[in-house]
């Protein structure tokens, strides 16, 4: 793998952030219209045809609202908090490949931004970095149901981040490498790991949707029992920080998916991107399509399902992938 | 109660097969939902053929408004300004809109059936005050009409309260 000058790099990141948050912006109208179809209602159908602006009203309102805090907030932490749970989770993304490199005028371009060795482990680092964001936040806000709600949020996304990494350690035996590309080419040569991980891809998925904290797990919010957990105290902008952290770690989290289990931009055809697009939106309507099925889960549901279901049987899967791939040497 | 997993699963088949169905959803601007012939709105103020007004200011429907928001000021009528059929007529009839609560209580106690609640209900307005009405606006009819569902839909010659015993 030839290496690509730094400036090529940069523009690459430009484009991707701004491709990201496009489709963070249009997530959430996608989902608030399967919503609606799913429940026969129509979704947003007012700002614009088909509501296509909704996202750009949104943005305004948001930009526009009146950014207060709390008297009592320790104000470097309160502000900073958003800005760290946002940055990770964008800077998270820089990892997953999406192409197999091309040669335009004799300059190699990566598929990835950063192809580094250690990418999978990368991505869970800066992830637990961004849960910092929503446990100082809520601390910062000086109020008693922010620091409850932190400390939820907290309990629910540490738990279930250890079954999420247990359960790619069955990706990473096979794929021999923790560098994402590769793991990815050896799909493309191999058979998606989906197949026979797929005790793993429904731990991880099962993992994921509580570590971005959807339903059923979206214990940290559930809006409609609570006014909201760790980001109670949080308005205009500052608040839409951590909804997009929320997105932007939800599409990052189905990317990895579909890097780890889906065999990220291979397909029958050679389509390159434009498969990893297609894989992406579809585990993303999974994701949407989830949240209008089942019902929040109650806390205590909660923690006894990471602990004694989810957590034992990642250990074994990843076990019993370990012993296989070295009795049958692979 | 025990998990139930395939039980489970059979709710997104449901939500699944939601996506094609028609959308149950009036889009209200466009399409108002016609309003049920004896739905509560809005207040109207009647004249007899002859044009003069049938409230003769006797306030009773002030006495029975529960909201207090019904104010009748009464002036004799004299040969050369009869205004109503009475005696005496309505000098200053308001009703504010903000506080009524639509309960009708003031076309029950009303002796001449001079006020009748109608079927407007878009009676919002960006102003407090603007929700005043006065007695020319009760007594003129409404500029937007409300849509009203048939009348024989609803109208059944027994009430079903005596033809159920």
């Amino acid at each position: 793998m030839s290496q690509e000058p730094w400036w090529i790099a940069l523009i690459e990141a430009v484009i991707i952030i701004n491709l990201l948050l496009g489709l963070f912006a249009y997530l959430t109208l996608i989902e608030r219209k399967l919503m609606g179809r799913m429940q026969l209602r129509f979704g947003p159908n007012r700002a614009g045809k088909f509501g296509l602006l909704q996202p750009i009203a949104d943005l305004v309102k948001l930009v526009r609202k009146e950014a207060f805090s709390p008297e009592a907030a320790i104000d470097l932490p309160y502000i900073l908090a958003p800005v760290v749970s946002a940055f990770t989770a964008l800077a998270a993304f820089a990892f997953i490949p999406w192409g197999p490199g091309w040669t335009v005028n004799g300059w190699h371009v990566n598929g990835e931004i950063a192809n580094v060795s250690i990418g999978l482990i990368a991505i869970f680092a800066l992830g637990s970095v961004g849960i910092y964001g929503f446990i100082v936040g809520g601390w910062a806000s000086e109020s008693k149901f922010s620091i409850l709600g932190s400390m939820r949020t907290c309990a629910q996304l540490v738990s279930y981040e250890v079954s999420l990494a247990l359960s790619v350690l069955g990706v990473v035996i096979l794929g021999r490498s923790l560098n994402l590309p590769e793991i990815v080419s050896r799909q493309g040569s191999f058979l998606p790991y989906a197949i026979p991980q797929f005790i793993g891809l429904l731990i991880f998925f099962v993992g994921g949707v509580a570590e971005t904290s959807r339903a059923p797990f979206d214990l940290p919010e559930a809006e409609q029992e609570l006014v909201a957990g760790y980001h109670t105290e949080y308005s205009g902008m500052r608040w839409g920080l951590f909804q997009m952290a929320e997105y932007v770690n939800l599409i990052t989290l189905s990317g990895l998916m579909v890097t780890l289990f889906f065999a990220g931009w291979h397909g029958p055809w050679d389509l390159g991107p434009i498969w990893f697009i297609l894989k992406l939106l579809a585990v993303l309507f999974v994701f949407i399509w989830l949240r209008t099925t089942l019902p929040r889960l109650r806390y205590d549901q909660l923690m006894r399902f990471g602990w004694k279901v989810l957590l034992p049987v990642a250990t074994l899967n990843a076990v019993v992938t370990a012993a296989l791939v070295v009795g049958f040497g692979g | 109660m025990s998990p139930q997993p395939v039980e489970s699963l059979k709710g997104f088949g449901v939500t699944f097969k939601q996506i094609f169905k028609k959308p149950i959803t009036q889009q209200y601007p466009e399409y108002k939902r016609p309003v049920y012939p004896r739905f509560r709105g809005r207040h109207r103020l009647w004249r007899h053929e002859n044009g003069l007004e049938k409230c003769v200011g006797c306030s009773l429907c002030a006495a029975a408004c529960p909201a207090d928001c019904i104010r009748v000021v009464a002036a004799e009528n004299t040969p050369d300004n009869r205004v109503s059929a009475g005696e005496r007529y309505a000098r200053i009839y308001e009703i504010n809109l903000s506080r009524c609560i639509f309960c009708g209580y003031c076309e029950l106690a009303c002796p001449f059936d001079a006020i009748t609640l109608g079927n407007e209900f878009e009676i919002s307005e960006h102003n407090r005050d603007d929700q005043i009405y006065t007695k020319d606006m009760l007594l003129t009819p409404p500029v937007k009409q409300v849509p009203v569902a048939d009348r024989d839909l609803y109208d059944t010659p027994i009430p079903f309260y005596k033809s159920d015993s």
